[in-house]
């Protein structure tokens, strides 16, 4: 059976789809966004969080790493992330945990074992899984496992993309795949390639394949409402256009923009968001509204 | 800074407020306060107030005279009960009579205070908050009356008035003749080293046997109705029966006690009919005649409609709760089921309106939140810090035929549970599958503004309870919960608790090979020096040990107790009311209900689950330290060098509570083996009760971490141990759906009830579709065989906030166990107990 890359499997996740569900996190992500509020989802490889405040200065780290990249001094602990070869060693010691790996390969086996650990909770409330990221499709061979086993067990799935992806990926999970929660980000291809670091024209064909398909009643798409970036008249204005093109798509929530710089610095990451205030309740009524002018049921 | 005070704009106003006022009363407040950064705080505490709205100005009066009154100690009962002692009245009496005639006396001698604008008669004490006391059971010292003074978290103001009658009256009258100096008399050695250690409480040695709840027969009977039953009894038993003097002494008390309740209604009917004459306002002139005519039908008569109902019943409460100091008071057990056919009849009648209903029932509510508990002293004031005497009003449920029991009274109950926001009484929402998953949604939107009221419970769970202790499919189906989470079947059962029960303190003294490290002295058995150990069972195997030396001190002590209650303590009165009694010819203390359980309350079952599991993950699994490192490390209480092992316990074991098999298989087994352990041992003597287990720790889990040195679980010497079936405060940090499922893992159906609290923040219950998510995690958790669960919806930095500036948040009300309180008067231990309880967010 296959393994796969994850950081997190959330339970009783209330926010990712209809009822309550579990949410897998897949590790890694094409995708490189400004105000990614799961940096830890980037990379495909385990990253080592330190949290400061949990550090009692014990040393244990030092005395582990085989490439010495601790050191202490005046009473402060140091991680020079250059000299880091990610081995874990530090984070499997670490007695507070002040130092913690993200991220873990499981196989598809164990991951159904945790999945069905609420299926009772699943029946009563029409929930089920989902799979999120990171970008889930970037591993698709385990997604494609995973998704089997889970309809071997009769339970609805969802998946959560930035639907940046090739089109023969996409088609190959979505017999399995019930709810799709699909982003939009940005209409205009070249801020796309500046905030997101990639092009969306593969991104809109996708969304249009699926609707062609037939499959834009499953779509439920999400637009994050970042001031400045994406929360400007002119993006919401050529999205509205670009949805009003697509067939059968009904649903658009819009995921509010929260300041997770402390996040960023624990993964030693830069984060390079200019603004940090969240968006004004105007902004959000105005998109509010536009959505639904072109008659989407928007859930904020 | 802006005084909260002048944020909280009047109730009533609140659904005329509009969202902009709202809007700027917020920004007031954060230009004000954005430096202190307590902005959000001071938003979630409006959000709170706003949610108070008592439905008239009548109703908000009484509330405010009732939660603005100082909790004073009156003298007036003790005075009386010694009085009436003194007077020879008693002398030559059997017991039960000479309780009776005590009763009488006291009936025919207390005041009697109106309260002005009540529409429900009658009141212990002198007045609002003022407690009397039981001298008889257990007498004040100056020091205790000192004490209750002047600390510091909830007070019980005693006037000099009060304090020179137990100098030159009380005191000398019954020093060393109360019921506690003779139940201390008889115990053993034994049982009190391991009192005085912390290893139990004991409920008795204060205040009387209560744990019971009113019935069907309250609302079905009246007092004339009783005393019929009693003289057809008495006229039934033969002088041949070895037990005929008894059964006559009891009935005589019983036929006593009914005249006494008769005569304190008839005292009531004179004065509301002298202050229907002198009354100028035509509408309250109305009001007090009605009451007068309800005065004179109840409790003689059994009740015929909605007003008369809950008038008669507040006559039984006041009796039960005169006649004795019971715990956990008493309640009017499944309100919905015994008011709504009242209801429905008065409704059709054109004689009730919904509003009137719900006006009625404020009134009532009121009533309850006046009559704050009786001051208790020492332990057992640590074992339950609070004004609230647990009065449990019970919503929901099915009804005696096995149909789904929601009505519209339930929803009613809830609205007042919403509108008025009193500590006291406190509520039980009863789910069964039967019931429409909107009753559940209904008392989360009562959930969600942070009072903490009303908690859940599993009433399908509740019936598999009853009928596995052998009761009646209807008794198991009228059955409900009182007091935190107990189960019982209401009206018909004396499920008498005894005292709290600290596993972690024996844990302790096991690792110790028997003796308590607090004081040196050997309490327990030598189980071996656990440094030899070779595996993890034998540990377990000289714990299971410890336990059973334990209770079996414990429940000798129990039965000791129980006769001397039967003997010198007798509740006519409270017997009138409990099915068999009356029939049996037999007291309710003894053994006179149709059912008798004893029971022990478990504490602490996280920290012995959590510690168990690092003792058997790290010494014998993983080998990361030795025995003899982690029992120098506990007698240094993790200081310095071993604070790098603490962390390793706190972070690097598996934790109860987030659903891992490793650690949930020994929570299952403690459970399983304790309670089979208190199952085993026969009935008590006097009333043949079976003995069960519940695991609940009211906040007897401060105390018995102030008495328990560190544990292996990493909790360091004084902190307070877990609490109910919770998982170790702020260990849980998978979630609230890995909670319940570690949880329901235990067979809770073979206790009588477990208690969990949970803490959410307030988004998880914003929006209908939350509420949807979380009222079918609640259904689930019950399906999956969880009895109970209540939830804080509040936010850390608030409970912070509230600490720093107490001042400011004297009305934040949370969940402590079975009961809400005022957070700014909680000890500072429970406080801090509250604030490290994980918070569960919505992902």
């Amino acid at each position: 059976m296959a393994s796969g890359s994850i950081f997190n499997i959330s339970r009783y996740a209330v926010h990712d789809g209809p009822g309550i569900r579990t949410t897998v996190f897949l590790k890694g992500c094409p995708l490189r966004c400004w105000w990614c509020h799961n940096p830890e989802g980037v990379s495909q490889e385990r990253s080592l969080m330190f949290f400061e405040y949990k550090c009692i200065l014990c040393k244990t780290c030092a005395g582990v790493c085989p490439a010495g990249a601790f050191s202490f001094a005046n009473n402060l602990h140091h991680l020079d992330r250059t000299s880091c070869n990610n081995c874990g060693l530090c984070s499997e010691t670490c007695p507070t945990e002040a130092l913690s790996h993200a991220g873990r390969m499981i196989a598809v086996t164990e991951l159904m074992q945790e999945i069905e650990k609420d299926v009772l909770l699943y029946d009563n409330s029409g929930g089920g899984v989902t799979f999120s990221g990171g970008e889930p499709l970037l591993q698709h061979l385990f997604l494609n496992e995973a998704l089997t086993e889970c309809k071997n067990r009769d339970l609805r799935t969802v998946l959560d993309t930035s639907g940046y992806a090739s089109e023969a990926v996409l088609s190959s999970v979505l017999d399995r795949v019930d709810v799709i929660l699909y982003d939009l980000k940005l209409a205009d291809e070249e801020e796309h390639r500046k905030y997101t670091g990639v092009s969306n024209n593969p991104i809109k064909e996708n969304l249009r394949m699926l609707a062609d398909r037939g499959r834009g009643r499953d779509v439920i798409l999400r637009f994050p409402v970042i001031p400045g970036i994406t929360d400007t008249q002119k993006n919401v204005d050529a999205l509205v256009e670009f949805i009003s093109t697509l067939k059968g798509i009904n649903e658009i929530d819009l995921l509010l923009f929260h300041d997770v710089n402390e996040k960023y610095h624990r993964l030693g990451m830069e984060y390079q968001m200019p603004v940090r205030q969240a968006p004004a309740p105007s902004k959000i009524k105005y998109i509010k509204e536009r959505f639904e002018s072109i008659g989407l049921y928007v859930k904020t | 800074m802006i005084s909260l005070e002048s944020l909280n704009s009047p109730a009533d106003e609140k659904h005329a407020r509009s969202t902009a006022q709202q809007e700027i009363i917020f920004r007031e407040a954060e230009t004000v306060n954005d430096s202190s950064g307590c902005v959000a705080a001071l938003k979630e505490m409006q959000k709170k107030r706003a949610a108070v709205s008592p439905m008239n100005e009548r109703i908000a009066r009484l509330r405010e005279r009732s939660m603005r009154a100082e909790v004073r100690i009156s003298g007036e009962r003790a005075a009386l009960i010694t009085n009436f002692y003194q007077s020879g009245i008693a002398a030559g009496k059997s017991f039960p009579v000479q309780r009776a005639l005590a009763f009488k006396y006291l009936m025919e001698h207390v005041s009697l205070p109106v309260e002005d604008g009540q529409l429900i008669i009658g009141l212990r004490g002198t007045g609002p908050q003022e407690v009397p006391t039981y001298p008889e059971m257990c007498t004040h010292s100056l020091k205790d009356l000192e004490i209750l003074n002047s600390r510091a978290n909830m007070p019980y103001r005693v006037d000099d008035q009060t304090a020179e009658l137990y100098k030159t009256k009380v005191i000398p009258a019954w020093k060393g003749n109360a019921l506690r100096d003779i139940i201390f008399d008889n115990l053993s050695g034994e049982w009190l080293d391991a009192y005085q250690a912390g290893i139990w409480t004991e409920f008795m040695e204060q205040r009387a046997p209560g744990h019971t709840a009113g019935g069907e027969r309250i609302f079905a009977s009246g007092l004339l109705d009783v005393k019929k039953e009693i003289r057809a009894k008495m006229l039934e038993q033969k002088t041949s029966e070895p037990e005929y003097f008894d059964k006559i002494e009891e009935l005589k008390a019983m036929d006593i006690a009914a005249d006494a309740m008769l005569t304190y209604a008839g005292r009531y009917v004179e004065i509301l009919e002298k202050m229907a004459g002198e009354e100028e306002d035509d509408e309250r002139k109305k009001e007090l005649t009605e009451m007068a005519r309800i005065c004179r039908r109840v409790p003689a008569h059994a009740p015929q409609d909605f007003w008369e109902a809950l008038q008669h019943y507040w006559f039984v409460h006041l009796g039960v709760v005169y006649e004795t100091n019971p715990w956990d008071s008493y309640n009017p057990g499944r309100l919905d089921q015994h008011l709504y056919p009242f209801y429905e009849k008065d409704l059709a009648e054109g004689k009730l309106t919904r509003e009137r209903a719900k006006e009625l029932l404020e009134a009532f509510w009121i009533k309850f939140n006046n009559q704050p508990s009786v001051p208790k002293v020492g332990v057992t004031a640590e074992e339950s810090f609070t004004y609230t005497d647990f009065t449990k009003i019970n919503i929901g449920g099915l009804k005696k035929d096995g149909a789904d029991g929601v009505n519209e009274i339930s929803y009613l109950l809830l609205d007042v549970l919403d509108g008025i926001r009193t500590m006291q009484p406190n509520t039980a929402v009863l789910v069964s599958d039967k019931n429409p998953e909107r009753f559940i949604r209904k008392a989360l939107k009562v959930v969600r503004p942070g009072f903490g009221e009303p908690p859940f419970f599993n009433f399908d769970g509740v019936i598999v309870k009853m009928l596995r202790q052998g009761k009646k499919l209807e008794d198991a189906r009228t059955a409900g919960v009182s007091g935190c989470v107990e189960t019982g079947a209401f009206g018909k059962e004396a499920y008498i608790l005894t005292g709290y029960f600290n596993l972690p303190k024996i844990l302790e003294i096991t690792l110790n090979n028997g003796i308590d490290p607090q004081s040196g002295k050997r309490l327990g058995l030598e189980t071996g020096n656990p440094a030899g150990f070779q595996t993890y069972d034998e540990l377990g195997e000289a714990f299971i040990k410890q336990v059973k030396y334990f209770l079996d001190i414990k429940m000798q002590g129990n039965d000791l107790i129980e006769a001397l209650f039967a003997k010198y303590m007798p509740v006519p009165f409270l017997s009138l009311w409990t099915d068999d009694c009356v029939a049996r010819a037999r007291d309710y203390n003894a053994g006179g209900a149709r059912y008798n359980t004893q029971y022990v309350q478990i504490v602490g079952l996280g920290t012995l689950a959590y510690g168990l599991t690092a003792i058997k993950y790290h010494v014998f699994d993983k080998k990361t330290f030795s025995m003899p490192e982690l029992l120098a490390a506990l007698r240094q209480n993790f200081a310095e060098k071993y604070e790098v092992m603490r962390q390793i316990i706190l972070n690097k074991t598996p934790r109860y509570g987030e659903d891992d098999d490793y650690t949930d298989a020994i929570a299952k087994k403690i459970v399983n083996d304790i309670v089979e352990m208190i199952e085993s041992y026969p009935p008590s003597p006097i009333r043949r009760a079976s003995k069960r287990a519940y695991f609940l720790p009211t906040t007897a889990h401060v105390y018995f971490g102030k008495v328990t040195g560190a544990t292996p679980d990493g909790r360091k010497a004084g902190i307070p141990v877990s609490e109910g079936i919770s998982p170790v405060q702020g260990s849980d940090k998978k979630g609230i759906a890995a909670v319940f499922r570690s949880v329901s893992k235990c067979d809770w159906d073979k206790t009588g009830g477990a208690l969990l609290n949970q803490k959410l923040t307030p988004d998880l219950l914003e929006g209908e579709e939350n509420l949807e998510k979380l009222a079918q995690l609640i259904k689930t958790f019950f399906n999956m065989g969880g009895h109970h669960v209540q939830f804080n919806v509040v936010s850390v930095a608030l409970l912070r906030e509230a600490q720093q500036r107490p001042q400011d948040f004297q009305d934040l009300m949370v969940r402590v166990a079975g009961y809400s309180d005022y957070f700014v008067n909680l000890p500072k231990g429970l406080q801090d107990e509250i604030i490290a309880r994980t918070e569960h967010k919505a992902v």
